[in-house]
């Protein structure tokens, strides 16, 4: 067999080592339907053997440097797509959604270099894929295959990017990178999280520069009137904390 | 008139004040006459300031009268503002007394444009400055006009700013300088040094270099050189010294130490605690002090020791003694008005932080208290000079040891200051990312020949060994980023043109660069303003109206919940929540414990020299008769119940306590190094199946607990100790550590902002939203994976081996113990295993993962589900 991304193997192979440590993961149920939250910050649907991902912000180093002049390390991409090839490795899914904002803006695919564009290219082989529009990436060009959707029903749920106060029960969104803090004993971990009230999740940033919204921030508000859990990605495992326990920024 | 004799009206000046020049002054006018640059190295009160302006004053004031406008004379530059200000108040008398044509002026970042603009265009004679104001002095447009006449340059406080990252670029804006107006001389004023050499050279251009000077990989900047990502990092090696040829030196001027020191140990005949930092005990001692004195410096090493030793003295203050508060987290206000009472001689004593080792003389202070370790020879002897400005009348000063290992450490530097021994660190190796932000500063001055520039950085002594392969690995990075993918061609910074020749892309790259000149990167703070409850509801708070106490910086402020108390600006506050970029707190009830340490420990770590002579004292039992009984006691306690630590090896002590078994050690490496040494030690300690739960270190040394008998696995494996404390820990498992390590991260933020990767955010300047927000954590860890031989990676290793993590002061150690490990299994904690010990809960304990907490909060969610 020929290795086509013999660098990135490697990169895989090390995190897969760390996260064969993942004690296990846990499931919850959205609408009737099983969820698994993945370490790795993306969902795993077994019954629909679809995994989702949400806001990639790839080539956000990039536009960086474009619009700004500001140098960020270019290797956002690889290590995002590195980590998207781990969890697609593992799980072996039928579909990928990608649940918007895949583009940090429309010209990034112009920028990608192309053993990332290839790399995209591999992961799609073999199974449907389906990048769902985002804020920041509403027409992404043409030349990154898969197949284009503002919403996508997936049994009893509904999956776009921005999520909508008033849907119904069963909705999975992502734009808001929600991030949840806990401050205990001098010390503050501030990590990635699903968040959920049991009708709806919103994702966690799967982008290597994506940064992160603290869910204690008011945006959540309209969205889990009746409070919620944080799904938290530690170093070894996923943590749910109670609102309660959460801190703000 | 013979050189270096003085004119008449200088002489006339003199005797007018009831003066004579001294010796130093005459010989430093003689040298400056000849053309030569000079260290002037002298204890305060010499005159040491005019002695450096007199070769210009003489100079300036034989002129012929001109119309035309002649350029800049003399730059003088300060590492304080402060110090810029009141410097150019102090020359206004000799010049307007002896009626001297000389115009004199300050440029600092208050000086408005509009005069800053009519220097560049009408430059004064004389130019007082800091070495941000140079960089961007030197970057301007018509920086080649403005100093091409320069004749003197006069370096103030030098042993100061050497130390540092400031130090780098000014070094190297003298090096350009130096080239702009070949003829300069430089004066460098100092005080006493361990190596004025170092000084020495760093004052004159440097000759050739032979050797690379940051090991590891060149980086070369060819796209061909991509490294795979997936190679382990190059071990971090420690930059050494090429072979130097003979180095063009300064001449050095000394001036020979006026009267010794009168300097004491403040016994109070209490038993000190064997840990902590307060010196609680000693307060009614030091406020006695205060009231025999006209004005008292009293100093602290930390902002928290500052707040509670001002809170202590007020509350034993019944004769209502004005006694004022200084330190860097104050609103720069307040600290100008306390200033400004100091020099109206309105205050009795100021409680203040290393904010005022440095600066301006205020003659009526009469005692110096310092309170605490003193840390460094060096440190304490510049602190000491803050009292009485007169070099012939002895300076009084008090050691205030706040627990029994201080005890020892005051002692020690007794000795050293008795000895008029230094302990200056040595010289720098130029930092790689200020020398990024100058060849980028140097782009904005004009077209620049990489060869010429070249020249011109190795000429600076701190960069005298780079090689061209780093210089241009420099150049690659300051123009796309350095990165093995040449992704950034499209927006480069700096555009080679088919001349050869480098220039700035544009005016908003030019414009960047002005706003992000300079070394110091402030860690992000938030303000603190005085929140105001609301009447009848308890624990609501009315979010605006209060006044700001001053800053705390953020990372405090993230660990922060509601309901904290923790010390500030003197009182106890109640943390109530952020609100925007401000924390509002109140004031907590009388009575109230602050509850969260807001500042670490001790901020500086002991200093190798003092350690060595620490250690030295605690060895030789014929040294005791000289300590107070308490502390000679104590080590004969030490001695009855384990053995004492020896002059050069390490006494490792283990002993069950609690259910726990313990690990002590005694390197005596400064507190930064010992944190590192613990973060290594618990690894391998995991290793080899020991269970360790914890650390805590001091400045003297470290413990670390665990579930698994550490005595038994010594007694069981010989070479076990050995293999522990083994060098090789620096290798791997220091990589693997670094991976994670926030300390790290943190370096790596500095020297990204100061290479100008991330911008520094401005004062007032809000947070921008969660789009545009770039961790630089997370641009760390994309860049250790993909690129470890990055130009910033190797800088922010370079400042991580001397810096925060004293990797270099490590090494040394375990180089010194190698073969000379004790080993002492007790049945239980021994007399000098206690003061660390006691560190346990005082300060944070280390090895406490993420996922603790994490697993903690979610305890609680499923303690909420069931009741």
């Amino acid at each position: 067999m020929t290795r086509p991304f013999p660098e990135l193997e490697d990169a895989i192979l090390a995190l897969g080592q760390k996260l064969e440590r993942t004690i296990k993961t846990p499931g919850l149920t959205l609408a009737g339907e099983a969820l698994t939250l993945d370490l790795c910050g993306g969902l795993w649907l077994a019954a629909h053997r679809t995994l989702i991902v949400s806001d990639l912000h790839l080539e956000k180093g990039s536009a960086f440097a474009a619009r700004s002049g500001q140098f960020l390390p270019p290797y956002d991409t690889r290590e995002t797509l590195a980590c998207l090839h781990e969890a697609v490795a593992r799980f072996d899914p039928a579909c990928v959604v990608a649940l918007g904002d895949s583009f940090h803006d429309a010209r990034g695919p112009e920028r990608m270099e192309p053993g990332d564009r290839a790399m995209i290219a591999a992961l799609q082989e073999g199974r449907d894929w389906v990048w769902i529009a985002g804020n920041h990436d509403h027409a992404v060009s043409e030349g990154v295959g898969g197949r284009y959707a503002e919403t996508l029903a997936l049994g009893g749920l509904t999956l776009r990017h921005e999520p909508a106060p008033d849907a119904p029960n069963g909705e999975i969104a992502g734009h808001l990178h929600p991030c949840g803090k806990v401050a205990m004993r001098g010390r503050a971990v501030r990590r990635r999280c699903f968040v959920t009230d049991g009708k709806r999740l919103v994702m966690p940033a799967f982008g290597a520069y994506a940064g992160g919204l603290n869910v204690r921030n008011p945006a959540f508000d309209p969205l889990f009137p009746a409070g919620f859990t944080a799904h938290l990605l530690g170093d070894g495992r996923v943590f749910a904390i109670g609102k309660a326990m959460l801190a703000r920024d | 008139m013979p050189e270096g004799s003085l004119p008449a009206r200088f002489e006339a000046w003199f005797a007018s004040r009831g003066w004579a020049p001294r010796p130093h002054q005459i010989e430093l006018l003689r040298i400056v006459g000849d053309g030569r640059s000079a260290l002037l190295v002298a204890p305060t009160g010499a005159g040491k300031t005019l002695a450096g302006f007199l070769p210009s004053l003489v100079a300036l004031s034989e002129r012929a009268p001109s119309r035309k406008p002649r350029g800049l004379h003399t730059l003088y530059i300060s590492p304080l503002k402060a110090l810029a200000v009141d410097i150019a108040r102090n020359l206004e008398a000799p010049i307007a007394e002896m009626g001297l044509p000389i115009r004199v002026e300050t440029r600092t970042g208050d000086t408005p444009s509009h005069k800053r603009t009519r220097q560049i265009e009408r430059p004064p004679d004389i130019l007082l400055t800091t070495p941000e104001q140079l960089a961007l002095l030197i970057a301007h447009r018509e920086a080649s006009d403005l100093f091409a006449n320069l004749s003197c340059v006069v370096l103030d406080e030098l042993h100061a700013l050497v130390t540092s990252k400031r130090g780098d670029l000014l070094s190297l804006g003298l090096a350009r300088l130096h080239r702009l107006s070949p003829n300069l001389t430089a004066i460098g004023l100092s005080a006493t040094v361990r190596e004025p050499d170092d000084l020495r050279r760093y004052l004159v251009p440097q000759t050739r270099p032979p050797s690379p000077l940051w090991g590891g990989v060149g980086g070369g900047g060819g796209a061909e050189e991509v490294a795979p990502y997936s190679e382990p990092p190059p071990p971090l090696t420690l930059p050494t010294r090429g072979r130097e040829p003979v180095p063009a030196m300064a001449d050095l001027v000394v001036v020979k130490g006026g009267a010794a020191p009168d300097l004491h140990l403040l016994d109070t005949g209490l038993t000190l605690p064997l840990a902590g930092h307060t010196a609680s005990q000693a307060m009614p001692a030091i406020y006695d002090l205060i009231q025999a004195h006209r004005t008292v410096l009293v100093f602290v090493n930390t902002r928290l020791q500052a707040e509670y030793t001002f809170q202590e003295l007020w509350r034993i203050n019944e004769a209502s003694l004005p006694i004022a508060l200084h330190h860097g987290s104050l609103d720069a206000s307040q600290r100008r008005r306390v200033e400004a009472a100091m020099a109206a001689g309105q205050l009795r004593a100021i409680v203040c932080t290393a904010t005022l080792d440095l600066g301006i003389d205020w003659g009526d202070v009469d005692l110096v208290v310092n309170i605490g370790a003193p840390k460094g020879a060096s440190r304490i002897m510049q602190r000491i000079g803050r009292a009485n400005h007169r070099m012939d009348e002895p300076s009084k000063a008090y050691l205030v040891p706040g627990n029994r290992f201080e005890i020892l450490e005051c002692q020690a530097a007794l000795d050293a200051v008795e000895a008029a021994a230094q302990d200056t660190p040595d010289a720098r190796l130029g930092a790689p990312d200020v020398l990024a932000q100058h060849v980028l500063g140097m782009a904005c001055a004009d077209a620049f020949d990489p060869l010429q520039l070249y020249d011109e950085i190795v000429s600076a002594a701190p960069y005298a060994t780079l090689s061209w392969e780093d210089f241009e690995a420099v150049v690659d990075y300051v123009a796309t980023g350095g990165y093995a993918l040449r992704a950034y061609e499209r927006f480069a910074k700096i555009l080679r043109g088919p001349d050869g020749l480098w220039r700035v892309r544009d005016a908003r790259i030019a414009q960047q660069y002005r706003m992000n000149v300079g070394t110091i990167v402030e860690s992000a703070k938030v303000k603190v303003r005085l929140a105001r409850g609301v009447r009848g509801k308890p624990g609501a708070i009315l979010p605006k109206g209060g006044r700001v106490l001053g800053e705390i910086e953020e990372d405090f402020a993230d660990t922060l919940t509601p309901g904290d108390t923790f010390l500030f600006a003197g009182e106890v506050l109640r943390f109530e929540g952020l609100s925007e970029d401000e924390a509002l707190a109140t004031r907590a009830g009388p009575g109230t414990d602050p509850a969260i340490p807001s500042y670490a420990g001790a901020k500086f770590p002991l200093s190798t020299f003092l350690a060595a002579r620490v250690r030295a004292l605690i060895a030789d039992p014929f040294e005791w008769d000289r300590l107070p009984k308490q502390v000679a006691d104590y080590l004969l306690l030490q001695r009855q119940r384990s053995i004492l630590p020896g002059p050069e090896g390490l006494l490792v002590e283990t002993f069950p306590r609690g259910g726990r078994h313990y690990l002590t050690a005694f390197p005596f490496e400064g507190r930064l190094a010992h944190q590192t040494l613990g973060m290594l030690l618990t690894r391998r300690m995991e290793r080899a199946r020991l269970r360790p739960l914890g650390f805590a270190a001091n400045d003297y040394g470290i413990a670390v607990w665990m579930t698994r008998d550490v005595s038994e696995a010594i007694a069981r494996e010989p070479g076990f100790l050995a293999e522990l404390f083994a060098q090789d820990m620096l290798g791997d498992d220091l990589e693997a550590w670094l991976d994670e390590s926030s300390m790290m991260k943190r370096t790596f933020r500095q020297c990204a902002v100061i290479a100008g990767l991330i911008e520094r955010r401005h004062p007032g300047q809000k947070k921008t939203g969660r789009q545009v927000t770039m961790s630089t954590d997370l641009v760390y860890d994309v860049l250790r994976k993909h690129q470890p031989d990055h130009l910033l990676l190797r800088a922010a290793r370079q400042d991580a081996a001397t810096g925060l993590l004293d990797v270099a002061r490590l090494g040394v150690m375990l180089r010194r113990i190698q073969g000379r490990i004790t080993h002492k299994a007790l049945d239980r904690v021994s007399p000098l295993s206690v003061s660390v010990m006691l560190e346990i809960g005082r300060e944070k304990v280390y090895g406490e993962g993420a996922d603790e907490i994490l697993a903690e909060a979610e305890a609680q969610l499923l303690e909420e589900a069931l009741g």
